[in-house]
C-alpha cells in the first residue's frame, strides 16, 4: 500500500488545457486501474467491468439505433417493400441531373479540403513553430487567436462575414473555394491542439540548438528535425481539418454556396433516400478517419514525463 | 490586431544571433493577417452591424426586435432546448465516462467511443438529422413500427418542432460530454480510493465525501459547455425545422431576408445577444474549469 502510494500519479495537463477542445487528439492519460482489484476488495473510483460492460452495451445500441435506421431507410422501396434500386439510382444516367447539385458540393468540399488544409499546414503550422522557437512570448496570443472561434459561435461569426465576402469577392471571385478561408478559421481550435500537444511534448529548443551546434541549416532542422518530431500533431490537425470542412454547413449556407453539407440537404427534399445513403457513407468516412486520428495520438511521445 | 503590434514589438528585441533580427517576424504577419481579416474583423463586424442601419447611419431601433413576442419566445425556447439537453446530456455523459474507468485509455473500446464521440459531436449536423429522420421521421423506422402495430397513420412525427430536437440534440451532447468530461473523471487519483478504503469506508462514502466534491466543478463546467454548445448550434436545427423557433435560426431569418426592408441589420443586434450571453457563460466555465484544475495538479 504504501509503496503505491509514494509512486508518482500519471502527471496530467491543467484541466482546462485538456477541455478547450472537445476532439482528444492528444496523448490519452494512464489507465485507472484501482478498481479491478477483485471482487472483494473493490474501491476508488471504477466500477465493476459487468457494471461499465452494461452501461456502455446499453450505450452503443441507443448511438447505432438512428444510424441502423438510416441503413433501414436507404433500402426502402418507395411504395413499402425493400429493394437496391436506390443504390442503383445513383449511377443511372437519366437521374443524374436530380444529384447533380450534391455532386458539385462534393467536388467544391474536396477542392476545400485541400485549401482548407493548405491555410492549416503552411499558415498555421509555421507559426506556432516559430513562436515557440523564436518568441515564446506570443504563444499566450497566439493560443487565444486559436481557441477563440470555438467560443464565438459560427452563426455570429457568419453575420459578419457576409460584407467580408462582398469585398473578398472583388479580388478573387465568389467561387466556392474563397470559402475556404473562414472555414480554416473554424478549424483552428481543432487543428491547433493536436499541434501545441505534440510540441509540449518535444523539446523543441534543444533540439534545435543541438542541430545548430552541429553545422545544420535553417531548412535542414526544419526538414530533418522539426517536421519528423512533429508528424503526429500534424496528421492529427490536417485530418481533423478535412473533418471539419466535411461537416461545415452553416457558412455555405449563410453564403449560398454549394458544399457536400448543403448539397445533401437539397437533394434531401427531391430524394431522401440518395441524401441518407451519403450521409451514412460521410458519418463511416468521418468516424473511420477519426478512428486514426486517435490511433496516432495515442501513440505516447517517449520523452514524455 | 494585438497579433501584430505584438510580433512587431518581438521582432525588435535584440537575440544572441543578429543576423536573424528582423527577418523573422516577418514569419507572423501572414498568420496575423489572417486572422485579422477572417477572424477579428467578422466578429467586429457581426456584433456592430446590430448599431446600424443598412445605410450606415448609428441607429438603435434594431434592437426593437427583442421586443417582439416571436424573438422573446424563440430566445426561451433557445435557452430552453439548452438547459434540457444540457442537463439531461451532462448526467448521462457523466454516466458513460464512469462506465469507461475501468477501459484501457489506450484500449480499443477507449478509442472507438473516443472516435464516435467526435464524429456525433462535431462532424454531425445535417448527417445526424437525416439519422432522426430516418429513425424518428414521418415514414421512419418508429413511425413503420407503430403504424404496423396499432393501423396505419397512428404516428405522428414529434421531430419538427423545437421539443422534438431535444432526443436529436442530445445525440452531440452527450458525447461531448464524454469528451470534456473523461479527462476530470481520469484525474480520481488511486491514492484517493486507497485512503478512504484503508479509514474503513465504503465506495458509497468515497463517492459523497471524495468523487463528487472533486468532480463537481467539472461537471457543472462541462454542463455550461453543453449549454453553449446546444444554444449556438444552427445546422441540425435548420435541417428539420424551417419555420423558426430559436435564436440561430432567427439569425439567419433576418440575415437573409434582405427583401425585408430593414430586417437585415437585426441579425446583428441578435448576433450581440448571442455573444453576451456566450461571454457570460464562458466566463463561468472558465471559473468553474479553474477550480476543477485544483485537483488535477496534485
Amino acid at each position: 500500500m504504501t509503496a503505491q502510494r509514494t509512486t508518482p500519479a500519471p502527471k496530467l495537463e491543467p484541466a482546462q488545457d485538456r477541455v478547450m477542445t472537445p476532439l482528444q487528439a492528444g496523448p490519452a492519460a494512464e489507465p485507472f486501474v484501482a478498481g479491478r482489484a477483485g471482487r472483494a476488495a473493490r474501491y476508488g473510483a471504477a466500477p465493476s467491468r459487468a457494471t461499465a460492460r452494461v452501461i456502455l452495451v446499453i450505450t452503443s445500441v441507443l448511438f447505432l439505433l438512428p444510424i441502423v435506421a438510416m441503413g433501414i431507410f436507404t433500402f426502402r422501396a418507395n411504395g413499402g417493400g425493400y429493394t437496391v434500386g436506390h443504390y442503383l439510382d445513383l449511377f443511372n444516367p437519366a437521374l443524374e441531373y436530380n444529384y447533380d447539385v450534391l455532386f458539385q458540393g462534393i467536388q467544391n468540399s474536396l477542392i476545400l479540403c485541400l485549401i482548407t488544409a493548405a491555410i492549416i499546414l503552411l499558415l498555421m503550422v509555421p507559426t506556432i513553430v516559430l513562436i515557440e522557437m523564436r518568441y515564446p512570448r506570443l504563444r499566450r496570443i497566439m493560443e487565444f487567436i486559436c481557441l477563440v472561434p470555438i467560443t464565438i459561435p459560427t452563426i455570429v461569426l457568419v453575420v459578419g462575414l457576409a460584407p467580408t465576402y462582398s469585398v473578398v469577392a472583388r479580388f478573387v471571385g465568389s467561387d466556392a473555394w474563397t470559402l475556404a478561408f473562414a472555414i480554416g478559421v473554424i478549424a483552428l481550435p481543432y487543428a491547433y491542439r493536436p499541434v501545441a500537444v505534440n510540441i509540449a511534448g518535444v523539446d523543441m529548443r534543444t533540439l534545435t540548438e543541438a542541430a545548430r551546434s552541429l553545422g545544420a541549416g535553417y531548412l535542414s532542422i526544419m526538414w530533418r528535425i522539426i517536421l519528423p518530431n512533429l508528424r503526429r500533431g500534424i496528421i492529427a490537425a490536417a485530418f481533423i481539418t478535412i473533418t471539419v470542412v466535411l461537416g461545415e454547413f452553416t457558412i455555405a449556407t449563410f453564403l449560398g454556396r454549394t458544399t457536400f453539407q448543403t448539397g445533401l440537404l437539397q437533394v434531401e427534399s427531391g430524394d431522401p433516400y440518395v441524401a441518407v445513403i451519403f450521409a451514412l457513407l460521410a458519418l463511416l468516412f468521418g468516424f473511420v478517419i477519426l478512428l486514426i486520428i486517435g490511433r496516432v495520438g495515442s501513440i505516447r511521445p517517449k520523452n514524455k514525463d | 490586431m494585438t497579433s501584430l503590434a505584438q510580433s512587431r514589438g518581438a521582432g525588435v528585441t535584440p537575440r544572441r544571433r543578429g543576423a536573424r533580427i528582423g527577418v523573422g517576424w516577418i514569419g507572423v504577419v501572414p498568420f496575423g493577417v489572417y486572422a485579422l481579416l477572417f477572424l477579428a474583423i467578422p466578429a467586429v463586424l457581426a456584433v456592430a452591424s446590430g448599431f446600424f442601419t443598412q445605410n450606415g447611419t448609428f441607429t438603435l431601433a434594431n434592437f426593437d426586435t427583442f421586443a417582439d413576442p416571436t424573438t422573446q419566445k424563440d430566445i426561451i425556447g433557445s435557452i430552453g432546448l439548452s438547459a434540457v439537453t444540457a442537463i439531461a446530456g451532462a448526467i448521462a455523459g457523466a454516466i458513460i465516462c464512469y462506465a469507461l474507468l475501468p477501459m484501457r485509455a489506450d484500449g480499443l473500446v477507449r478509442t472507438v467511443v473516443d472516435a464516435a464521440s467526435s464524429v456525433f459531436a462535431q462532424f454531425g449536423g445535417v448527417m445526424l438529422a437525416f439519422a432522426f429522420i430516418a429513425t424518428m421521421g414521418n415514414t421512419g423506422l418508429l413511425g413503420l413500427i407503430i403504424n404496423g402495430l396499432f393501423g396505419d397513420n397512428t404516428y405522428t412525427s414529434p421531430l419538427y418542432t423545437v421539443p422534438g430536437l431535444v432526443p436529436v440534440y442530445l445525440f452531440f451532447q452527450i458525447p461531448l460530454m464524454v469528451l470534456t468530461f473523461m479527462p476530470a473523471m481520469e484525474a480520481l487519483k488511486p491514492a484517493w480510493g486507497e485512503a478512504v478504503a484503508t479509514l474503513g469506508g465504503t465506495r458509497l462514502t468515497y463517492w459523497w465525501r471524495v468523487g463528487i466534491p472533486v468532480l463537481a466543478p467539472a461537471f457543472f463546467g462541462c454542463a455550461i459547455l453543453l449549454f453553449a454548445n446546444s444554444f449556438s448550434s444552427f445546422a441540425t436545427a435548420a435541417a428539420l425545422i424551417s419555420q423558426g423557433g430559436l435564436i440561430s435560426l432567427d439569425i439567419f431569418r433576418a440575415s437573409t431576408s434582405e427583401t425585408v426592408i430593414g430586417h437585415a441589420n437585426e441579425a446583428g443586434s441578435l448576433a450581440l445577444a448571442m455573444v453576451v450571453v456566450m461571454i457570460v457563460l464562458m466566463t463561468a466555465y472558465g471559473a468553474l474549469q479553474r477550480r476543477a484544475a485544483k485537483w488535477a495538479n496534485r
